[in-house]
């Protein structure tokens, strides 16, 4: 049974009909890069997938949870799912620690101590043992997302969620980030991504979602569909962002 | 102009002087701290999605923001007792006083709150928080922080204002003042020196405000 289950999703805001009969399978542990132009869907498909946004029509199944216009529902939901954004979005008020700490405390009442350790592990493990205490302000924008990425983990989520997470970084700050994600790639966990990274998902990606006006266009394992893409949408976008 | 200053004269009235001061600190730090309650509460209920609490809090904010404070007074002090409300001039002064902060300080920290980032509230929800809680701890603070000097200048307002509940002789630094006037006839020193105290103190609250965002706002301005 798939981690995740897409099947035929139609979103519209107002009349503006944005996603067209979306489905998706992703396996757990897969990493999925969703790519395509910007207004063919991708980032709103993946803000669906946790909630953020409804949508009107089909079904999404996060393992045996439904995503449904619910809060409580969707509270429960956003324990197994994770999310990193572009803008980072971290707490300007509490340092990178606290950051990481919050979510534990208030949702899963573990006490202070203990989410400070997992706090330490989780920077520990993107690389910023030494920046517990510093603020985001204080940060670059690479450390910044490496302790939103800390962030999520500590929800022990199923499935992370990045949208456009490098988009926002300077170019030789991206590195740092996308080594993040590969690592975690190996520790088994799975990565819906949408990103403009080529490289990133022909190396690292198992699987390649090309989204053009509002439905899955082709799909298929990262290397074949970068080598051998089959419809001329993908031919065209590939020919210019490469 | 062959006036005499004398401000010896007002020598024997320092006690006078001295718990006037008190009473003006004291109602001034008691409004303040929920004058500002009341303000986070109300900005709060205004940016509900409930309509109805969203309109009390309105409805609140601006009839108190555009009447005068003196009348709200009199009403507490004078109107409400035909009503059977019977309060005695300390708490009518209170009350009123945080009545107008309640009021003032609610825009100014629904100023900060809708200045958040949308990005802010989604990212508490896909942790999991509930509303309240990605509203007490995540926006609020960067909102405080945000309009701390606003939110400084209204408190101070809220001390300087306070000398009109002189006017329902509750004896606070003015109504001192008044009454060393009536006694002396020394208008001129009576005012001169209270308006110095008053001075002091809304620089020392300034001060005491200063230090404590220091305690407060540990993080680099947003």
């Amino acid at each position: 049974m798939p981690l995740v289950s897409i099947d035929k999703v139609h979103k519209y805001y107002g009349e503006n009909h944005v996603l067209k009969g979306v489905d998706l399978k992703v396996e757990a542990g897969e990493v999925i890069s969703i790519i395509g132009r910007s207004g063919s869907g991708k980032s709103t498909l993946l803000r669906c997938i946790n909630g953020l946004e409804s949508f009107q029509e089909g079904a999404i199944y996060v393992g045996n949870q439904a995503v449904e216009d619910d809060e409580l529902k969707l509270r429960l939901l956003s324990r197994s799912v994770g999310m990193v954004f572009q803008s980072f979005n971290l707490f300007p008020h509490k340092t990178a620690a606290e950051n990481v700490m919050l979510a534990p405390q208030l949702v899963l009442k573990k006490d202070a101590e203990e989410c400070k350790a997992l706090a330490k592990k989780l920077l520990e493990k993107v690389g910023l043992g030494d920046k517990l205490d510093a603020y985001p302000a204080n940060l670059s924008g690479g450390q910044q997302q490496r302790v939103a990425i800390a962030r999520s983990l500590a929800m022990s989520p199923k499935v992370l969620l990045c949208d456009e997470i490098t988009s926002a970084l300077d170019p030789e700050l991206v590195g740092e980030v996308l080594h993040v994600l590969e690592q975690l790639k190996e520790e088994g966990m799975t990565l819906i991504l949408v990103t403009h990274e080529m490289n990133f998902a022909r190396d690292v990606g198992d699987r390649v979602v090309f989204m053009h006006q509002g439905k899955v266009w082709e799909t298929g394992a990262s290397d074949e569909v970068f080598a051998n893409p089959q419809t001329p949408e993908l031919q065209s976008f590939l020919s210019v962002v490469r | 102009m062959d006036y005499q200053v004398n401000f010896s004269g007002l020598v024997p009235y320092f006690s006078t002087f001295l718990s006037g001061i008190g009473m003006t600190i004291q109602i001034t730090v008691i409004s303040t701290i929920l004058g500002l309650l009341v303000g986070t509460y109300c900005a709060a209920g205004r940016i509900s999605q409930q309509r109805w609490l969203s309109s009390i809090c309105a409805v609140y904010i601006e009839m108190t923001r555009n009447t005068p404070f003196i009348v709200q007074l009199f009403f507490i002090f004078f109107g409400l007792p035909a009503l059977g409300l019977k309060l005695s001039a300390w708490e009518a002064g209170i009350i009123a006083l945080v009545f107008n902060l309640g009021a003032y300080s609610a825009e100014i920290i629904r100023a900060g709150i809708l200045a958040a980032p949308k990005g802010q509230w989604e990212a508490g929800r896909t942790l999991g928080l509930t509303y309240r809680q990605i509203f007490i701890h995540i926006i609020l603070p960067p909102a405080y922080q945000r309009v701390y000097p606003a939110l400084v200048s209204q408190c101070i307002i809220v001390m300087l204002g306070s000398s009109v509940v002189s006017q329902i002789s509750l004896e606070e630094l003015t109504f001192a003042a008044n009454f060393v006037q009536s006694r002396t006839f020394l208008s001129f020193e009576s005012y001169i020196v209270t308006a110095v105290i008053y001075l002091f103190l809304a620089i020392l609250m300034r001060q005491a405000f200063t230090l404590l965002s220091k305690v407060m706002f540990k993080a680099p301005a947003l």
